[in-house]
């Protein structure tokens, strides 16, 4: 489809979107391609530290009194995990992913606000290097990744530990805040011609629905620990009940962003499940009207739960069933995608290459977590299991089993149009059967931890408790995990140079992505494509093909209208520039200031509102 | 005309017309057993069942709240328990408040006998859970809720506390000991009346350690001056089978560990080291030895 621009066009096209070179062009790249990948490569890395955190929690449970970390080293270490995971890691890399690959589903050149992308990607970027480098000089947070008060307030967290966790809050969410305002903009006005919200991929609605989610659910966070952090720093007493404050009010704050943010890191899974199931099966997904309004009810169903995460407190008991009725509810909207891809698999022809291992993982991991998040919906049950280890195995069965096994899938998939190589599919199949066996053997025995009566964050457990031999298989099943992401490292960093030449579209993909060169051109597409169905490239090609009249001499894209996708005008985006790099150094000066003196928001804003303005 | 120049679907003749009928007999045949169809029939299937699992999910979720909830509470054991950083407060309420006594970390319950247990927090948010006889209930600073239970069988359950609530967490734990009623009672008898004063030379210079030293600010011992409600109270010390909040073997080598150094046996606690002289060391032991 690319090849109907001349080549002196095509280069000055490549060009115009390309970022400067050099050390300051380094930090002056804004084309959402670059970006993307620097936020992908930062979230794994956090992804690396948060499991190297974890195998230094499974080492010190391995036995009954262990020895390998403290306990006040331990609460930092387990803080600091769930932390990392869920707020540096599960979030923004869908952000990430999504970055890179919407504007090539849609048919973009560019994401919409690029300079705001890379503000966010930067911001991001600084507020995690900031949580690391308290945690490395013995400041990291030790109240939990729920932190929740009075336990974090001033006068049972002195020090500035917590500060540093509930401005890194600030940091990541509002780096995701403008991640889903960037990416809805960019799916409701970026499509190209023909694409009307009926055309879209599911991956691209799994997007859009995490978007308005992050929307609705983040502020109540940002909120909750911004009022945590005056607390802490200027005398208020939000949650201090000796003063007139509340302690369930963070949890409800907390949890209103929490159970919303399960979902946030699940949706976009959903999007990787259809696009992959419908490649390796070679057929359109089964329902995709079923799809896109079960992802809807699912975001609708998911701002209802949260007083799941609180049933063992003394709020109103008819109240609670309320929240378990809506908690079972939501696996309605789950079940039926889960029987559309079924179906899609049972009358399509299946090829079993690594992504699609990967994806049918989910069916097997979601499943059994989906599951057991049954039994915790029901109140009485939740008496027994609420805190648990049984929890932590619900909990990892629905994070890893429905967002990192199907995230490693779209990695496998989509790597080849990132670097435009394959990875290899041995050293796949070793990593799949590895991460899988070794997660089963970690997570399994932790549902009969927690009904043997273990509690989460304990840094340790008596000898006579019983509950040393299946401690010591989840730490021997958490180093299958980690030797399984240890082969996945080697294959991309192999791959990445010595990986066999993957060609525009390595799996017979139907989705716009796989119409252009792998790793893309720098503009996307050198002429817009013009959108006739849902798989433009599994269909007869339509007429015409594809819009010309596009600048090639500076970064213009096409705006269509929301509904119809239809042509509205041409806009003008900006070129390379260090200033959104800037202006995230000067927030960082600004939020990290706030940890040691109010004033900080003063004098501090007068950098950033330079920075943002130029 | 619009359409193809030669076309099979449109006949305008009878011969033609034959076979275009056949053709739409048959396309509607393939369209009857088209797969889609079927999955969609299976897929309908497979959503109803879920949904139906799920409300009798949630139709036995009701019963069994119900059922929780309506425990007979005549004749009931009225405890408040109290959980502080890192230990429990155990107050045993009585109609005459003169028959109440407080103890700490080891509550006594009679078998077949409810008992109502309100759940307070001193500091942060505890969680009292003994799976053995309830479900959790978290203790919330600024909140009272109540946990009602009966235990059917005699014997020691452990509880622990389940929710973080700071660096030793994982070290405060309780014990219940479920007895037959007149256990329960003698038991309770002993715990309102005071120890009696020790008799012997080397435990009474113990409790001079204990009341002009250290201990007294934060512990209380009925029947002497100390009065101190930071820490647990000592008055039956002696007759319970822990210290340290349910972790360690209440004997003389644990306790005098204790004494002297707990940040060694638990990092963290609030309470102090203790270098005394060897000799009050073992008049103290002596002392807490005697507070049955």
């Amino acid at each position: 489809m690319n090849d109907r621009l001349p080549t002196g066009d095509a280069d000055l096209l490549e060009q115009t979107w390309s970022d400067p070179p050099g050390l300051i062009g380094w930090f002056s790249a804004i084309n959402h391609k670059t970006i993307a990948k620097r936020f992908m490569v930062t979230t794994f890395i956090f992804f690396l530290l948060g499991g190297l955190l974890a195998l230094a929690i499974r080492l010190q449970l391995a036995l009954p009194n262990g020895r390998v970390l403290g306990p006040d080293l331990y609460n930092q270490v387990f803080t600091m995990h769930g932390s990392t995971m869920m707020f540096l890691f599960a979030v923004p890399v869908m952000q990430a992913v999504a970055s890179y690959l919407i504007p090539l589903m849609i048919g973009a050149r560019s994401v919409a606000f690029p300079r705001m992308n890379a503000f966010a990607y930067w911001i991001f970027t600084l507020g995690g290097i900031m949580l690391y480098i308290a945690f490395f000089l013995d400041i990291g947070p030790d109240a939990g990744w729920f932190a929740y008060a009075p336990l974090s307030g001033p006068e049972y967290s002195p020090g500035k530990r917590v500060d540093f966790w509930a401005q890194m809050i600030t940091f990541t969410e509002l780096s995701g805040l403008m991640e889903a305002i960037i990416l809805i903009t960019t799916i409701l006005k970026m499509r190209a011609p023909g694409m009307t919200l009926n055309r879209m991929p599911l991956f691209v609605w799994t997007m859009l629905v995490t978007s308005f989610m992050v929307l609705f659910a983040m502020p109540a966070v940002m909120l909750a620990s911004t009022a945590l952090l005056t607390d802490r720093l200027v005398d208020t007493h939000f949650y201090d009940p000796a003063k007139g404050g509340d302690a369930l009010l963070w949890q409800h704050l907390f949890w209103f962003f929490g159970h919303p943010e399960v979902y946030m890191i699940f949706i976009p899974q959903l999007g990787f499940m259809s696009s992959i199931i419908a490649t390796f099966s070679r057929r359109p997904v089964v329902g995709y009207a079923a799809m896109v309004l079960s992802l809807i009810a699912t975001a609708f169903f998911a701002f209802g739960l949260w007083v799941h995460h609180m049933f063992a407190t003394n709020l109103p008991e008819l109240g609670k069933s309320f929240f378990t009725a809506a908690s079972l509810m939501i696996a309605i909207p789950t079940s039926v995608q889960i029987f559309c891809w079924i179906a899609t698999l049972w009358t399509g022809r299946i090829h079993f290459k690594t992504p699609l291992l990967f994806v049918l993982a989910f069916f097997v991991i979601l499943v059994a977590g989906g599951l057991t998040g049954l039994m915790l919906a029901s109140v009485p049950l939740d008496y027994q299991l609420h805190d648990s280890y049984f929890v932590v195995a619900h909990l990892h069965y629905v994070l890893l089993g429905g967002a990192v096994f199907p995230l490693f899938g779209a990695f496998y998939y989509w790597f080849p149009k990132f670097t435009g190589r394959m990875l290899s599919e041995r050293l796949g199949r070793w990593n799949f059967w590895l991460f899988f066996i070794g997660f089963n053997i970690a997570f399994f025995p932790m549902h009969v931890l927690g009904l043997q009566g273990m509690p989460r964050r304990v840094y340790t457990y008596p000898d006579e408790m019983g509950w040393d031999k299946l401690n010591l298989t989840a730490t021997i099943g958490a180093s299958m995990i980690a030797v399984s992401v240890l082969l996945f490292v080697i294959n991309v960093l192999r791959s990445r140079r010595r990986g066999d030449l993957a060609g525009s579209d390595p799996w017979g993909a139907g989705t716009l992505e796989s119409s252009v060169t792998s790793p893309p051109p720098m503009a996307n597409f050198h002429l817009p494509p013009l959108v006739h169905g849902r798989y433009p490239l599994w269909q007869a090609p339509g007429t015409p093909q594809q819009v010309t009249g596009l600048a090639n001499d500076y970064r213009e894209v096409l705006i269509t209208s929301v509904a119809d996708a239809k042509l509205d005008h041409r806009l003008w985006l900006p070129s390379s520039t260090p200033w959104p790099f800037l202006a995230a150094l000067a927030t960082t000066v600004l939020f990290v200031g706030s940890i040691f003196t109010p004033w900080a928001v003063v004098w501090g804003a007068v950098p950033v509102a330079i920075a943002a303005t130029l | 005309m619009e359409g193809p120049l030669q076309d099979a679907l449109r006949p305008a003749g009878i011969q033609a017309e034959h076979i275009g009928s056949l053709w739409n007999f048959t396309l509607g045949l393939c369209a009857l057993a088209r797969p889609e169809r079927r999955v969609w029939r299976i897929i309908g299937w497979a959503t109803a069942a879920s949904a139906l699992g799920l409300v009798a999910l949630l139709v036995a979720d009701a019963w069994t709240s119900r059922a929780l909830a309506r425990l007979p509470l005549a004749d009931a054991v009225n405890i408040e328990l109290t959980g502080h950083q890192w230990w429990w407060e155990a107050r045993y309420l009585d109609a005459d408040p003169a028959r109440a006594f407080t103890t700490a970390n080891e509550l006594h319950i009679p078998v077949g006998r409810p008992v109502l247990v309100t759940l307070r927090a001193d500091d942060v948010i505890h969680t009292l859970w003994i799976p053995n006889l309830q479900g959790k209930k978290d203790m919330i600073p600024g909140r009272t809720a109540t946990l009602s239970l009966r235990a059917d069988r005699p014997g020691t359950y452990r509880g622990q506390c389940a929710e973080f609530c700071g660096v030793q967490h994982a070290l405060m734990a309780l014990l219940v000991e479920a007895e037959p009623n007149a256990d329960y009672e003698a038991w309770a008898a002993a715990q309102r009346s005071a120890a009696p004063a020790p008799v012997d030379a080397l435990a009474l210079r113990g409790r001079e350690v204990f009341l002009n030293g250290n201990c007294a600010s934060c512990h209380t011992v009925a029947g002497t001056a100390a009065r101190g409600s930071r820490g647990p109270d000592l008055s039956h010390l002696a007759s319970r089978r822990t210290i340290g909040a349910g972790m360690f073997p209440n004997n003389r080598g644990h306790l005098g560990g204790w004494i002297a150094d707990p940040q060694a046996l638990k990092p963290g606690v609030y309470m102090p080291p203790n270098s005394l002289p060897p000799a009050d060391l073992q008049a103290l032991l002596a002392y807490l030895e005697t507070l049955k």
